[in-house]
């Protein structure tokens, strides 16, 4: 285990050597000391290690992550696993505002709850959170999926592409252009995988399922070129 | 951006530190707004003595002799203490309106900061930490205070155009954010004859919610109404007397944490700011949800 302190260390310093490891590195695990709020901690990592951030971290933590675990041990700022391509991203706690945006691959895992625009405009990365999350979640959401062990907050899937969004609890309000859906036994089988992935004993059953009701202007064929 | 923090003392033993602690979060959001800063302070030494804090450019000529010109306007004695460009007036409650309005005569140059009984507001242009040293915040006691750190967007960056803003007595408020209709909401406000002074959004905002007090709303009242008729971007933290406020506008893009403990309730643009706190490891810390009131008070 290599251990990196941010109270005597800089953070340029921890993010360099982070990136200069690459998939043969035999330093495959890593821990990272006083974060105390700090932006952009391990940020677009690309090797398969693991890292653990002692701590509550600031904007952009573990953003743009190719390969690597990322288990942040309180709470994160806004922007966390932004734009991910593949690996994990565990928060022990809660996140903030636009918790995996964009995400093209991979998995986030919220423990705690997520607050505004989580999973916007998600591209393929999939996300759980064992808790609630807040307004406008997966808006303009393109493809992945997203289960929600708790509520949701107003306009879920505003706007969504083909997204897959569960959510166990209540949903405040549907975004334009989302509905629910038929929940079908793969979809069942799809949930149960995450469920186990995201470390959730919730149970399949107990979820529904949202996604795009496809009547808006870019799904009429006639608006085509 | 603009960074905001604010501290809510519910451990009496702690005062004599407030400025100590606010002085750090403040210093901590600079790259959140590094053009100017603030403080507003409450402390309440007596309860038949008000304060109204000012400003001067020239301190050295505006305030020298200010307090034997002013004694002749009004009945009682003052005190004046000097910290740079500011200083602040004590004297009794019942002469502070007499008070200001002498002020307009005999020091036509002077900027009222803060008006109130317990309220002491300093904000100048410069870093954070300047701006807190040439005060001395870190020597300040009180039983809660609210800081600013402003990155301009809506208007020039001057002393006037910091925050925090007085509202009303003993009432200030600090804003992270932009409001966009608010040169259509100046015009409605100066037709009603309140006063607004800048081309400053806040300063717009500040005069809102004193507006609708003085027609009648509590202060949770007018922030309640203050997310239907203010349009823009907001994460608000007002002062009172005996506590503190915040509000965040429905889209809530704008950034804000929350902590509290036995001993304090805390807040932070970012959860930096809050990190030196004493038992932060061990708070409750949360993000205020949008569109919602907030309100802590002694």
């Amino acid at each position: 285990m290599q251990t990196y302190d941010l109270s005597t260390g800089s953070l340029r310093e921890l993010n360099a050597t982070l990136h200069a490891q690459n998939e043969t590195t035999n330093q495959t695990a890593w821990e990272i000391m006083n974060p105390r709020g700090a932006h952009a901690i391990a940020c677009g990592l690309d090797s398969p290690i693991e890292v653990t951030v002692r701590g509550s971290t600031g904007y952009y933590s573990a953003g743009m992550n190719q390969q690597a675990t990322v288990n942040i041990k309180g709470s994160a700022g806004p922007g966390v696993a932004e734009n991910m391509m593949s690996g994990k991203v565990i928060i022990d706690g809660d996140a903030s505002q636009y918790a995996g945006a964009t995400g093209h691959g991979g998995l986030l895992v919220v423990k705690g709850n997520a607050s505004s625009r989580c999973g916007i405009s998600m591209k393929g990365i999939n996300i759980v959170v064992h808790g609630s999350i807040g307004h406008m979640s997966a808006f303009m959401a393109q493809s992945g999926n997203m289960v929600v062990c708790g509520d949701a907050g107003e306009a879920l899937g505003d706007s969504c592409y083909e997204a897959r969004l569960f959510v166990r609890g209540s949903v405040k309000s549907l975004g334009a252009d989302c509905e629910e859906k038929e929940m079908r036994p793969e979809h069942l089988e799809i949930l149960q995988t995450l469920l186990t992935e995201g470390e959730c004993d919730a149970k399949p059953e107990e979820f529904k399922r949202y996604g795009s009701a496809r009547t808006l202007y870019n799904f009429n064929i006639d608006n085509a070129y | 951006m603009c960074g905001i923090v604010g501290l809510f003392l519910k451990d009496k033993s702690m005062e004599a530190q407030l400025g100590a602690m606010l002085t750090d979060m403040l210093i901590t959001m600079t790259d959140r707004g590094p053009d100017s800063a603030g403080i507003a302070i409450y402390s309440k030494e007596s309860k038949s003595i008000g304060k109204l804090t000012v400003q001067s450019d020239t301190p050295d000529v505006d305030f020298r002799k200010l307090k034997d010109d002013l004694k002749k306007h009004i009945t009682g004695d003052i005190e004046i203490r000097v910290q740079s460009t500011h200083a602040v007036l004590e004297l009794p409650v019942d002469q502070l309106t007499i008070a200001r309005a002498a002020l307009k005569e005999i020091r036509p140059s002077v900027r009222v900061m803060s008006s109130g009984d317990s309220l002491e507001i300093y904000k100048e242009v410069g870093l954070p930490k300047d701006v807190a040293s040439r005060f001395s915040i870190s020597q300040m006691s009180g039983s809660h205070g609210i800081g600013h750190t402003r990155m301009a967007t809506e208007s020039a960056v001057t002393t006037m155009g910091a925050h925090p803003f007085n509202t009303g007595s003993d009432q200030c408020l600090v804003h992270n954010g932009s409001l966009s209709n608010h040169n259509s909401l100046r015009r409605k406000l100066r037709r009603d004859g309140v006063h607004i002074e800048t081309e400053n959004d806040t300063e717009v905002g500040a005069a809102y919610l004193t507006w609708k007090m003085q027609n009648g709303s509590t202060l949770g009242e007018a922030l309640e109404s203050s997310l239907k008729d203010l349009d823009g971007f907001f994460t608000f933290v007002v002062g009172t007397k005996d506590g503190f406020g915040v509000v965040r506008d429905p889209i809530a893009c704008k950034p804000a944490v929350m902590a509290e403990t036995d001993q304090y309730v805390a807040f932070g643009s970012e959860y930096r700011a809050l990190v030196n706190l004493p038992g932060i490891e061990d708070a409750r810390v949360w993000e205020p949800e949008p569109a919602t009131v907030y309100f802590w008070k002694h």
